[in-house]
Order: C-alpha cells, then structure tokens, then sequence
C-alpha cells in the first residue's frame, strides 16, 4: 500500500477538524456534562447544586425499578434482536430463490427501513390500541382478550413487533449482499454430494454468513439498546405499570418528566459504560471466532 | 470616510423603528383550535397598543413545552411567558428566583390586582398560602360526565337525567353491557386527576396532609378507606368488563366517541373532539360518593397557566403586565370561554356569559363552572400540590394499572401507590 505523506503537520489537522468539532461537541462535550451532572443533586431550574459524590448510582442501582429496567431492556434486547435477524435471514433466503421480479420484492422489502421511529410505532398502534386499533377488533372477535394497555406481555410484543418490523429492511439488506457473496460453487458441490437444501444451508450458508451476522448483531443490539426510544414513546409510554419501561426510557422519564436530573445522569453514565463495554466485548472476543472465508 | 450611501441609511433605519417596540416571547402548548385561539389573542394584544410585541411560540405538549423553559432558563434564554399545565405548578413554585409572581408584575406595571375579580378556585390554586398570585389562570377545566344518549336510550335508561353518584353509574354501565346497547358501560380519562385528586376534593376526603400540599410539604392519604372502596368497585367493573381502561391520559375519549362505551368522565376542555365526533350526548355532572359527608363538595382545576419568568428588563415586565390586563378584561375572557371550552378566569366574564344566551344554547357548557364554585372549598378542595406530582401521577398510574389488569386489589395498589409516592415526595423535598 502507498503511504500518503502530508507536507505538513497541520494539513491532517485541519482535514479531521470538522469530524473532531462534531465528535467534541456532540459526544464529549455531553458525555463530559452527564458525569458531572451525575454527581450532583440538582432541582430542575439548576437553583440549587450539591455536590453528593456517588449517592446517585448508589440510589439507582439500589432501586427495583432500576433493576426491573434492566431485565425489562434485556427481553426486550434479545426478542427483537433475534427476530428481526430471524426473520430477514428467512426472507432473504426466500427472495434468493425469486427467478422473476426480485428487484420489486427487495424494494417492498427496504421500504420499512425508511420510516422513522415514532411513526413505525404510530403505525402498530392504529392496528393494535384496544380502543380503535383496526387488528384489535378482529382480534378480540377470535376470543383473544387483547388489550396491551393493561397486559404487560402484550404491550411487550407489540413494542417488540413495532421495533422488530423496522429493523428487518436493513437486516435484510446485509443478508441479501452476504447471501451474494457465498461462492456459487461451494453450493452446487455440495448439491453434486447429494446434501439437501436444508443442509447446505446450515453446513455451508450459515456460517459463510457468520461475518454478516455477526455485524448485525452488533448493530442490531445497539438498534434496540438505544434506538427504539421512539417506538416505545409512541406506542407504550414504558407502561401498563412499568412493563416497557428500557433503560433508555427510563433515563427519559426520570431526567425530563419526573425531572431528577442526578439519577437520570447516574443512568445515563451507567448507559455509556454498558456500551463501551458490550461494544470492547464483542469486537475482541466473539469476533475473533468468526470465520470471514 | 466614506459617506454612507442614502439608501443603506434607509435601510439602516429600519430595524431600529422595529425596536420601538418590545418584544414579549410566550411559550405555549396548544393545539388545534385552542392554539387559533392563542394566534387570535395575541394578534389582537397586539393591534390594541404600540409598545409591545406579543410573539407565541408553540413548544409541543405540556411537558416539552416546561422542559423546553427549563432547559432555557438553564442555558439562560428563557422566555419570559411560559404556559405550564396544573401538575408543574409544584414545581415551578419551587423555582423561587427562576419566576417572578403574576401579582407582583401587575402591581408594577401599574394595575390594580383585586383577588375578588377572579374566580375563587381557580385563582387559589395559583396563589401561595398567604393568597399572592402566583401565576396568571389562562386555560382551566374540570372534570365531567358524558354520557351517548343513543346508547342510553337502547338500554332504557333516563336520557334527560344522567347518573348523580357513582353507585348510580356503576348500575346505568352494568345495565349498557347487560342490555348490549354497547360493549362497554363506562370509561374514563385520567384516572389521577379525576379519580384520585378530583375525586378527594369532590368528596371532601384528603388526598395528602398540610392542605393537600398547598400548606407544606404534602404526605398522601390516598390509601384512606373512600379510595380504597371507590377504585375496589372500578375493579370490579373492569373486570366484569363493564368498565373499560384507555390509557393514562385522555386516550379513553376514543372509547366514547368511537360509541364503544356509554358514559365517559373526562376534562371539560375535551368538549371540542366529542362535538366533532357529531354525537348525540349529554353532558352531566361528575358523580360523586353518595356515603361521603358532605359530597358533593367542589372540584379543582386542571388546565394550565401562565408563569413569568426571572430576571428580565423592567419594560418586559410592563408588557407582560400590559398583557396579562388585556387577558382579564371580560370580552377577551368571554371569547376565551365560549370559543375553547375552557372556563372563564374572571367574575366579570362569567356573569357576562351568563347575561347571553350562551348557557341555554349550549346546555352543559356552565357544569364545570358550578362544580367548582359551589361551595366554599375547604382544606380537601382547593387543589393538590407536590413538589413532583409528574412522579406522583406516574406511579399511581403504574399502581392501577396492575389493579386493573387483576394483579393486585385496590387497597394494595392504592398502599402501594402512597407509599411509593411518600417515599419520592421525601426524596424531592429533600434533594
């Protein structure tokens, strides 16, 4: 490889310069402000400030709410994770096959993705609130007591199904390029050798894809640590009770509803190290083991 | 030196006859026709004098619009007024320094502030213990009864005289459900502010000591054996399915306008969307408990009002003084009450309504007037404050929602529901 030499040493400088100011001012500047923020105890006009060192973690992490939060984020984590993987995995396998119109089925297929959040969640709320849900009547009709307004498990699969249902276009699309990129001749030797679909799928696509999947895991994780608040804002409000309630919501609830910035900022540090932490884990230890052929 | 040419002086010129005026920024949280109401106000403010400059500014819902004054007056940006609803009132009578009282700003712009002008229970609820203003009334209600006169036709119930108590409404829903005029007897919006604090007052039990927190800080007595019976029936009912959860907020107007269920309690304010919906209802007063002594009492406020802030020039001071002279005046309260449903602030404006034909044009309309002004309030009823009630609100709704979903009985959840609450109260009044 040629190595570009600068003339000098401030041109590097100069060309990083706007990616640093955007890191700065976005991600240190607050994160800077969060853990100072997490160490005080402060009314929500900033009147008042004291200084409590670490009363604030003591606190959340001693509060079942907290605790029921974290076990809350974590099925939540897992379902969607899992399902939006499953299922654009089974998808793409299924559009693979397509002779004539792929083009158009992978279309309808990324459409999704292009929603934001908070209108995905209003989508499968019009289907699903118990009162004018269009899915609820019919639902009910078939002897289902549906009403996640009051059912923790239902608002959970709804919320689920809402976050699940925008991550597949993307998942979907990785798929898709990582099910191309399998060399065709692995495949039609394993046909020569007699093995069925269903095996050479396991034996031979599934792990030529670890790398793929191992890259939406990744992302697939973050997307439904942090990136599902919208989702959850629209459809649920973290409740009936606190049954939706992730950590993320609850970072939102306590700082800008209830207005407890010192526990909202503890949370919201505690946040930051479970992804630095979850993000070092995975690229040094899992991604180790992934074969990229 | 060069000359300045003619017409960059001209044009130089401009912004500084613009100037003249003072500008007055209002943060507010209305929608719909409720914020034509705003635009038409302040349009009018301003075209009625030269020295001031009224500019609303809509900030989203109630809490964005007190997290976005928050958030500003941290980064030192605030706006001068601000609308907070009723349950930030706590909070932003704990931000001494941050807000400047409305009776403070009246005086020094020179007008008179006579208490006795205003409507009794709405004012007393913005004002401190000792009576100062607090904050100026712009949008209150109260909770009502609705009832589908259709629905209660079908089911052979009384359409001219809607359920009194609650015992008489528990057996109208059952009897909609059992006769399938619809599948649901009853719902309601905002189990806490109508169920909880409107129904301690309406009733004349105590929702918290020291006045309900108006007096100090507050510990809930919400757990009291009224409660636990009233909300021991709700779940009953919503078991039976005769009475149907919508949601935390005012979700449950859906239910009925939807024609799903035959009676509804909610905000007087919600009035605009069930005449929008064309349905044949009716409009009654909020139930109360026929073993209460004393019921029914008289209900409190919700709605918002609107709060100055801290540390601004005293020519804003003027203008917002200005301003808030104009809003009482009884053709401006007038128009505010007749055209957003909201009740009217001052005495004047609503002797006004009366002397019209308004009330008998549109029969209801003067319900939450006469529930809140019925009878001198008394330490249960002149309203609730918390230094977080937000939080409070919360874990109540949490609480009856499990009830609801049959997990746990009402004076469970309703014990749990206090002690959870005296528990944050002490954490927010000690932080």
């Amino acid at each position: 490889m040629r190595r570009t030499v600068f003339p000098h040493k401030l041109l590097p400088w100069l060309l990083l310069a706007p990616q640093l100011a955007i890191t700065l001012i976005f991600f240190y500047w607050p994160a800077a402000q969060a853990f100072r923020q997490s160490v005080l105890r402060e009314d929500a006009f900033g009147l008042k400030t004291t200084f409590v060192g670490l009363a604030n973690f003591r606190k959340v992490l001693g509060d079942p709410n907290y605790l029921n939060s974290v076990r809350v984020t974590v099925v939540f984590s897992v379902l969607v994770a899992f399902c939006a993987m499953a299922i654009a995995l089974f998808l793409a396998v299924q559009a693979e096959k397509i002779v004539r119109g792929k083009g158009f089925y992978r279309t309808l297929m990324i459409w999704p993705y292009a929603v934001a959040p908070a209108i995905a969640g209003m989508l499968w709320l019009f289907m699903f609130n118990p009162s004018f849900g269009t899915l609820a009547w019919p639902l009910r009709q078939m002897g289902i007591y549906w009403n996640p307004l009051l059912d923790g498990e239902q608002a959970m699969a709804l919320v689920v199904a809402a976050a699940t249902w925008k991550q597949i276009s993307y998942n979907f699309l990785f798929f898709v390029a990582g099910l191309q990129a399998i060399p065709r001749s692995l495949l039609e030797a394993a046909a020569i050798d007699g093995a069925s679909r269903r095996h050479a799928f396991w034996t031979i696509t599934f792990p030529l894809l670890a790398p793929t999947t191992f890259f939406l895991l990744v992302v697939n994780t973050v997307y439904a640590l942090f990136d599902t608040f919208g989702i959850i804002h629209a459809v649920t409000g973290g409740g009936p009770g606190k049954a939706t309630e992730t950590l993320v919501y609850k970072v939102y609830n306590d700082g800008f509803v209830n207005l407890i910035m010192g526990d909202s900022a503890a949370q919201s540090v505690i946040l930051m190290i479970i992804v630095i932490a979850l993000t070092a884990f995975q690229f040094r230890f899992i991604e180790r083991r992934v074969h990229y052929g | 030196m060069q000359k300045t040419p003619f017409w960059l002086a001209g044009l130089m010129a401009l912004p500084v006859a613009a100037e003249a005026k003072t500008e007055i920024s209002w943060w507010h949280a209305m929608t719909g026709a409720n914020a034509e109401v705003v635009t038409k106000i302040a349009g009018d403010f301003n075209a009625s004098q030269a020295d001031y400059e009224l500019k609303p500014v809509f900030k989203g819902t109630y809490p964005e619009t007190l997290n976005a004054g928050i958030a500003a007056f941290r980064a030192g940006q605030a706006p001068d007024i601000i609308q907070v609803f009723d349950v930030g009132t706590g909070v932003m009578m704990g931000a001494q320094g941050a807000i400047k009282p409305v009776a403070e700003v009246l005086q020094e712009g020179g007008y008179e502030f006579d208490k006795s002008q205003y409507l009794p229970g709405i004012v007393g609820y913005y004002s401190t213990p000792e009576g100062d203003m607090l904050s100026f009334p712009y949008n209150s209600s109260s909770p009502i009864l609705y009832y589908n006169k259709d629905i209660f036709e079908k089911a052979g119930l009384d359409v001219e005289n809607p359920p009194k108590t609650w015992a008489e409404v528990w057996a109208a829903a059952r009897k909609i459900k059992e006769s399938g005029a619809a599948t649901c007897g009853y719902t309601s919006t905002w189990l806490t502010w109508i169920h909880t604090e409107n129904f301690a007052a309406w009733n004349n039990v105590s929702w918290g000591t020291n006045e309900n927190g108006l007096a100090g800080t507050p510990e809930l007595k919400i757990d009291g054996p009224l409660f636990v019976k009233h909300f021991q029936e709700l779940a009953d009912l919503a078991k039976e399915g005769v009475f149907v959860y919508g949601g935390r907020t005012s979700e449950a107007k859906q239910n009925f306008t939807s024609g799903e269920c035959g009676i509804l309690t909610e905000s007087s304010g919600g009035l605009g969307d069930i005449v929008k919906s064309g349905m044949n209802y009716g409009i009654g007063q909020l139930p109360y408990d026929e073993t209460a002594e004393g019921a029914p009492q008289n209900t409190t406020p919700g709605g918002a009002s609107l709060w100055v802030m801290g540390g601004k020039s005293d020519e804003t001071y003027k203008g917002v003084a200005a301003f808030f002279n104009y809003l009482s005046q009884t053709e401006v309260q007038q128009y505010l009450h007749e055209q957003s449903g909201y009740l009217p602030v001052t005495m004047a404006a609503y002797e006004a309504t009366k002397g019209s034909d308004f009330y008998q044009q549109n029969p209801g309309r003067e319900t939450p007037i006469l529930q809140m002004m019925g009878k001198q309030p008394t330490e249960n009823s002149k309203g609730v404050r918390a230094p977080n009630l937000p939080q409070l609100r919360d874990i109540q709704n949490e609480e009856y929602e499990k009830m609801l979903a049959g997990q746990q009985d009402a004076a469970t959840a309703l014990k749990n529901a206090a002690e959870r609450g005296n528990a944050a109260i002490r954490e927010a009044a000690g932080g």
